[in-house]
């Protein structure tokens, strides 16, 4: 699908107090597209995404909405009017969740007659019909993020920028509304930013994803692409590559290569596919939802890789089991409720673990030999 | 005890025969006060507007200034505006000194500072991303600016209502700038002052009541707003 780019960003600086706090050369927002800004405190999604916004004067940057300059200040607050923003806190004005939706159509000058079934549309689309009377402060946090969310929506964006929108709600509520945000968006084709530092989330609502780290972009890609091949240890980290360990190429053929890992990680082979000179030093990374346990080795098996060990860790992660294991170097496995019991898998356990050479990822970077 | 009860019994007398002159101080003191509390409702709003949606230099200072001057004492203002206002001083020429506006002006350079030190806490209390808010749904800022005043409503009407409070109830400046001038800057407080040296207990009570139930409404108000907003 060719998508048109919606919003350009170039050179986009922003210093405060002196220091540089956001360092974008180039970013492009498609159209339809959701973007999920992901990164730990403090490393500028939030900078970014009020920049992008018009929200933050930058002090460098070139921006181009549909192809359009946005130089004078005129062009850049018209532009103000066509996105909006939905935050972390619902930030809802003291009035009931009716006047709220309504709040920014209202600022746009459109009458009560056109207001109204506006109004009431989003309000049934985000569960809140029955609560349009209320006032706002009497709202639970879930109800008063998808008020804020209603308002949003309402306005029928151009661009949706949502600045860690779940963080502040509990597991159940938090559920509910990424589940009812991600058909909205689908349905809507609304093109999103949406900063997080939890990849769960990204997982279910972004295409593509951009980890940030220091005020930069440090990876930029299609949502799979960056998870499954991040492309140096940090963001393996960020985006739940759980298991990175150091090793050594043995051989190389046609593809497929034999990693030794070091010797505090057991010193086991592991087999992987890609391109590698022999005696490189890698980093193996492998993710949890990569890697199976039984309870025996199976010689039927395809995967390559198998390691008995023993279960250091059951847990709970809402629909299935995190399981850290022991195979002399830390692995981790995702499984079901069902596997759980099946397998009996406890602390102190032992299984098999294994996992696809071609789900093993590597990371070639530059003075990774030095650091060994 | 007696002179109490005496002049308690006198004072009812006074208040329900409606007596034309308790009337006209009253109606005198709420006119002054009240235009004293408008005009420094504009004066410390737009300072604690600008104060609070602007970074400039100076302005932790700007902010110190405002809250010192809540605490001006009236008796000081009294002092300054009567120089300003005497007829060789900068502003003699307006002739105003013991008429009803000097004491509407020293009465508007008290409660001034202490409208626009409740009123920048109140915009400074809300939440630090509401701004963004209102700008990210589309607002321009004549329209920020106003939903921001009327986010902080309850807080803004404590502003006012302290701000009254303090002036209709202030002695100090009255007298010095107006003169106690019966029938023209004659107010509940300065004549309170004037028949109590009087000996005149009986009227003094009678407008120290008035003055009271004033004093008392406004607090009452003021005390009703800070319940709810706790409730919040």
């Amino acid at each position: 699908m060719t998508r048109e780019t919606l919003l350009q960003a170039r050179n986009l600086q922003v210093h405060r107090g002196g220091a540089q706090v956001l360092d974008v050369p180039s970013l492009d927002l498609r159209a339809g597209e959701v973007l999920a800004l992901m990164g730990p405190n403090g490393a500028g999604k939030s900078t970014l995404m009020l920049a992008l916004a018009g929200l933050l004067p930058p002090t460098a940057g070139e921006f181009r909405f549909r192809g359009q300059a946005l130089q004078s200040r005129p062009d850049r607050e018209a532009f103000r009017r066509r996105m909006t923003m939905v935050f972390q806190d619902p930030l809802l004005f003291d009035a009931t969740v009716a006047q709220n939706i309504a709040s920014g159509l209202k600022l746009r000058g459109i009458p009560k007659a056109g207001r109204d079934p506006r109004v009431e549309d989003w309000a049934r689309r985000l569960g809140l019909e029955k609560l349009l009377g209320r006032p706002a402060r009497q709202l639970s946090g879930g109800e008063a993020q998808r008020t804020s969310l209603a308002r949003a929506f309402v306005l029928d964006p151009e661009i949706l920028f949502l600045d860690e929108p779940f963080s502040a709600l509990d597991a159940p509520a938090r559920d509910g509304l990424i589940n009812d945000l991600g058909h909205i968006l689908a349905e809507t084709g609304t093109t999103a930013v949406i900063s997080t530092h939890d990849q769960g989330e990204a997982a279910r609502l972004a295409h593509r994803l951009a980890v940030m780290k220091e005020g930069r972009i440090i990876q930029l890609g299609g949502l799979r692409e960056v998870m499954n091949h991040p492309e140096d240890p940090f963001v393996a980290a960020f985006v739940g590559m759980e298991t990175l360990l150091k090793g050594q190429v043995v051989t190389c053929r046609e593809g497929l290569l034999t990693l030794r890992l070091r010797k505090d990680a057991g010193g086991r082979e592991v087999v992987a596919v890609g391109e590698a000179r022999p005696g490189q030093t890698v980093l193996v990374g492998v993710r949890p939802e990569h890697v199976a346990l039984s309870l025996q080795t199976d010689n039927l098996s395809s995967a390559r890789n198998a390691f008995p060990g023993a279960v250091t860790k059951v847990i709970p992660r809402g629909p299935y089991f995190k399981i850290e294991l022991d195979c002399g170097f830390f692995l981790t496995a995702f499984v079901t409720a069902q596997s759980l019991s099946e397998l009996g898998l406890q602390p102190g356990r032992t299984v098999v673990a294994s996992f696809k050479a071609t789900t093993v990822h590597l990371i070639r970077k530059e003075g990774l030999d030095a650091e060994l | 005890m007696d002179l109490i009860w005496e002049g308690l019994r006198k004072a009812l007398a006074l208040l329900l025969t409606l007596d034309p002159e308790v009337l006209r101080i009253t109606g005198l003191s709420l006119l002054i006060s009240g235009a004293a509390t408008l005009i420094s409702l504009a004066i410390g709003l737009s300072a604690a507007v600008a104060v609070a949606l602007n970074e400039f230099p100076g302005k932790r200072l700007a902010i110190a200034l405002l809250n010192t001057g809540m605490g001006l004492p009236p008796v000081v203002v009294g002092l300054f505006v009567t120089i300003l206002l005497w007829r060789s001083g900068p502003l003699g020429s307006l002739g105003i000194l013991y008429t009803p506006s000097a004491m509407v002006l020293a009465q508007a350079v008290i409660a001034s500072p202490i409208i626009a030190g409740i009123s920048l806490s109140a915009l400074q209390h809300l939440p630090p991303g509401l701004r963004l808010q209102i700008l990210a749904l589309g607002a321009s800022r004549p329209q920020m600016v106003w939903l921001l005043l009327k986010e902080a409503r309850l807080p803004l009407l404590a502003a006012v209502m302290a701000g009254f409070g303090g002036v209709i109830s202030e002695v100090g400046a009255s007298i010095m700038v107006g003169g106690n001038i019966k029938g023209q800057t004659r107010v509940l407080t300065t004549a309170t002052v004037m028949e109590t040296g009087r000996g005149n207990f009986d009227v003094a009570i009678a407008l120290s009541l008035i003055l009271l139930v004033l004093a008392f409404s406004v607090n009452a108000v003021l005390t009703h707003l800070q319940q709810r907003g706790q409730r919040r």
